[in-house]
């Protein structure tokens, strides 16, 4: 068999489940798997940049994702009246104070000659900078807070068509990638590892804390949509007439409607990125950086910038990853920081390129469909599961309860096992790096 | 007696806490360390293994409990935590024959046992779920507290109290029984001295006939042995919940980078380091300043420098000075 038929033949297959799923669970789950699906791809496609084509172990994927997010509320949302002069201004100014207070430490660093005057010099710094900012701040953020807590307290965004939004997400992560690239890339592959998980505990901390920037665990709700409501389908008659024609009934037609508007632009979203991604990795710069996986010591004795070209491709990872966290967000039309768990945004994610197949674009696509299938059918085969095994078991007899309850920690279980099944037995992947 | 009463706060509210959560840290960093200067891999499957060896303790605790067993004033925890050792010790054994042996036969580079114990991650914390749900579970019992915050006050005749709860004193008497028994192990046994020599060049071991497969089983349950009696302690001092020991690996990993992957000694450091600056940097200075400040000075703000739920990036960022200014970390450890 050709890698070219099986590789069709796997892609079909994903295909095959998911209508699948739409004759047996209704369309609207099917599509909202799609378009789940096709973002997860996405996020794949990103790591799979990092590690399959550089060997960088990104286990941060959670916090770009959420940075895409916040990007969503900081483009599109309309700006809350009153807070810019009650105290955006000075929270501005003090983030600014913030970054010259550290950015006179590094060249404090930098400068001085070594010795106890410049570590003393560099606290000084440090230490007056971080009450000075905290004096600028504070009052800023309490005055934007007190402004109707109850329905905004935040800042809002700039009430700028969403889809730039998606972009924004990306600047953003590859903002946040520079900065974790810098101090951790070029020291061992586990130290960023770490650094990779810190930042991204951070980044979540920060958006579920800061309620002038994000509204916090408060969530930011009813983000605008870049496709129609619904409810105006439903009331436009020429869209009735034509859902009936169809034989559908208007409130089933405009939800499928909608789902599918927004596969679509997430259709258009992957394929560019698809379209970019192979056309980079197939040119002399995509070689290259293969070449630095295979072997660092090699390539950088050919007079290859090893840690310049590793910082590069991380910062274009992460921000294929933001722009997808913003994609994700907006087809919520929600934030809600608490729903961001590094169980289900990183190492998800990265079940999705290993089972693909790391090293290729195809095999994180195709990872990223059907990881996602299986996390959503993953709960309903549980019960099933549980619902059989416990079939012979008397009702209210304590392990029945038991394991039906637990159907729902079936998803970690299944995906472990997966991931290790694939690692031991087909390590490079259904789709393997040529 | 206004200095005597701020001394009394900092050691009540951040000297004691500290110490007791730097000891819990320091376990579970030496059980990475171990795993690091051993296997040779970074195991992030260890929070998850601290939460299966709590687990099965408590389940054992909560069956002595039925039977009526208990140690009086101690937790009845205590009793059942070599039982919740053996067990973990019994998993992790299992583990490393169906899973990790695989990759150590075929010499896999450490990244892809990285990737490996990412899976296991996924499995143990599914089993774990699995079995004891995802709830808060309070599983500390007899006496609470040694001092009481209000006798300390009845005591002394300070304003302020200094409690120190039966957990605190369990914790740091258990971690050092389990220090001291570990570094015995490693420098006067002769399986720990082949651990080290293991540890120091694998080759030149296995040349003068250490047997690895021995040296990885006895690591595993030295491991296991750590990482439950870690969980254990930090259940009991806090709570059981499954996703905060997940989260407690950064922490983890962060002391035994700061230590120096690979030595014991540096992560013991480690832990104290990253437990203190946390408490440090998380509490409200406000009563320690105004009763040692002069009066015209006193402040009604919290004199906090960062809230309690910045408490991982404090971790995170002495993670970051060690690495850039001394990446081997406090005591050199390995650096592959």
């Amino acid at each position: 068999m050709t890698p070219v038929l099986k590789n069709t033949g796997l892609f079909g297959l994903v295909a095959v489940l998911i209508i699948w799923t739409g004759q047996v669970y209704g369309w609207n789950l099917a599509l909202t798997i799609i378009n789940y699906g096709l973002i997860s791809a996405i996020m794949a496609m990103g790591v799979n940049l990092q590690w399959g084509f550089a060997g960088l172990f990104n286990i941060g994927v959670m916090g770009f994702v959420a940075l895409g997010g916040l990007a969503t509320v900081l483009i599109s949302m309309p700006t809350t009246p009153g807070t810019w002069s009650a105290g955006g201004f000075r929270v501005i100014a003090a983030l600014l104070f913030g970054a010259a207070t550290i950015v006179a430490a590094i060249l404090l660093q930098k400068r001085m000659a070594k010795g106890k005057t410049k570590a003393l010099a560099m606290l000084a710094v440090l230490i007056a900078g971080f009450f000075v900012f905290r004096w600028i701040f504070d009052a800023g953020v309490e005055a934007i807070e007190d402004i109707d807590a109850a329905s905004t307290g935040y800042l809002g965004g700039l009430g700028l068509p969403i889809l730039i939004a998606w972009p924004i997400g990306g600047v953003l992560a590859a903002g946040a990638a520079w900065v974790i690239g810098k101090t951790a890339l070029g020291l061992r592959s586990d130290y960023l590892a770490i650094a990779t998980l810190g930042i991204s505990e951070i980044i979540i901390a920060v958006i579920k804390n800061e309620d002038w920037l994000s509204r916090g665990v408060k969530n930011v709700v009813a983000i605008p949509r870049p496709v129609a409501y619904e409810i105006d389908l439903q009331a436009n008659q020429e869209f009735v007439d034509r859902a009936e024609g169809l034989g559908f009934d208007a409130i089933t037609a405009s939800t499928l409607y909608v789902k599918m508007a927004y596969a679509s632009l997430f259709l258009v979203v992957l394929l560019i990125l698809l379209w970019l991604a192979q056309r980079a990795l197939n040119s002399p710069w995509g070689r290259m950086m293969r070449a630095i996986r295979d072997n660092e010591v090699a390539a950088e004795a050919m007079g290859k910038d090893v840690k310049g070209r590793h910082l590069q491709i991380f910062i274009l990872g992460s921000a294929v990853i933001g722009i997808a966290g913003a994609m994700m967000t907006t087809l919520d039309s929600q934030l809600t920081p608490t729903s961001y768990q590094p169980l289900r945004y990183t190492f998800l994610i990265w079940v999705m390129v290993i089972v693909g197949g790391s090293g290729n674009n195809f095999g994180a696509i195709l990872g990223g469909m059907l990881i996602w299938w299986l996390w959503v059918m993953v709960e309903p085969a549980g019960n099933w599961v549980m619902a059989t095994v416990t079939a012979p078991m008397e009702d209210g007899y304590w392990l029945k309860d038991h394991l039906q309850d637990a159907a729902a920690h079936m998803r970690l279980l299944s995906m472990g096992v997966i991931l290790l099944l694939v690692l031991r037995f087909a390590p490079r992947g259904l789709i393997p790096e040529k | 007696m206004d200095a005597l009463n701020a001394l009394v706060a900092f050691l009540n509210f951040v000297f004691v806490p500290g110490l007791a959560y730097g000891a819990q840290l320091a376990l579970g960093a030496l059980g990475v360390t171990l795993i690091y200067g051993i296997l040779r891999f970074s195991n992030f499957a260890h929070g998850d293994t601290m939460a299966f060896g709590t687990m099965s303790t408590i389940l054992i605790t909560w069956w002595f409990q039925s039977m009526g067993l208990s140690l009086g004033p101690l937790p009845t925890a205590l009793l059942a935590l070599p039982f919740g050792i053996a067990v973990t010790g019994l998993f992790l054994l299992g583990t490393d024959r169906v899973i990790y042996k695989f990759y150590r036969a075929q010499k896999a580079k450490p990244v892809i046992l990285v990737i490996v114990a990412m899976g296991v991650m996924f499995v143990y914390n599914g089993i774990v779920r699995f079995i004891i749900g995802t709830d808060d579970i309070g599983f500390s019992d007899g006496t609470r507290f040694l001092i009481s915050a209000r006798d300390f006050k009845e005591m002394t005749g300070l304003n302020e109290g200094l409690g120190i709860r039966m957990t605190t004193l369990i914790t740091l008497v258990t971690a050092a029984v389990a220090v001291a028994l570990l570094f015995w192990f490693l420098n006067k046994t002769r399986t720990g001295k082949s651990m080290r020599a293991f540890s120091d060049n694998e080759d030149l071991a296995l040349l003068s006939g250490i047997n690895p497969e021995r040296v990885v089983m006895v690591t595993w349950l030295i491991v296991a042995a750590l990482a439950t009696t870690a969980g254990v302690l930090y259940g009991l001092d806090k709570s059981f919940k499954a996703f905060t020991y997940f989260q407690l690996l950064l922490p983890i990993f962060a002391a035994a980078i700061v230590g120096g992957l690979g030595s014991p000694l540096g992560a013991i450091a480690g832990g104290f380091v990253i437990a203190f600056s946390e408490v440090t940097i998380t509490y409200a200075w406000k009563k320690v300043w105004n009763y040692l400040a002069p009066e015209a000075w006193e402040t009604s703000s919290l004199i906090q420098l960062l809230s309690t739920d910045y408490k991982f990036a404090v971790s995170f960022g002495i993670l970051i000075i060690v690495l850039l200014f001394r990446p081997t970390g406090l005591f050199k450890g390995q650096s592959v």
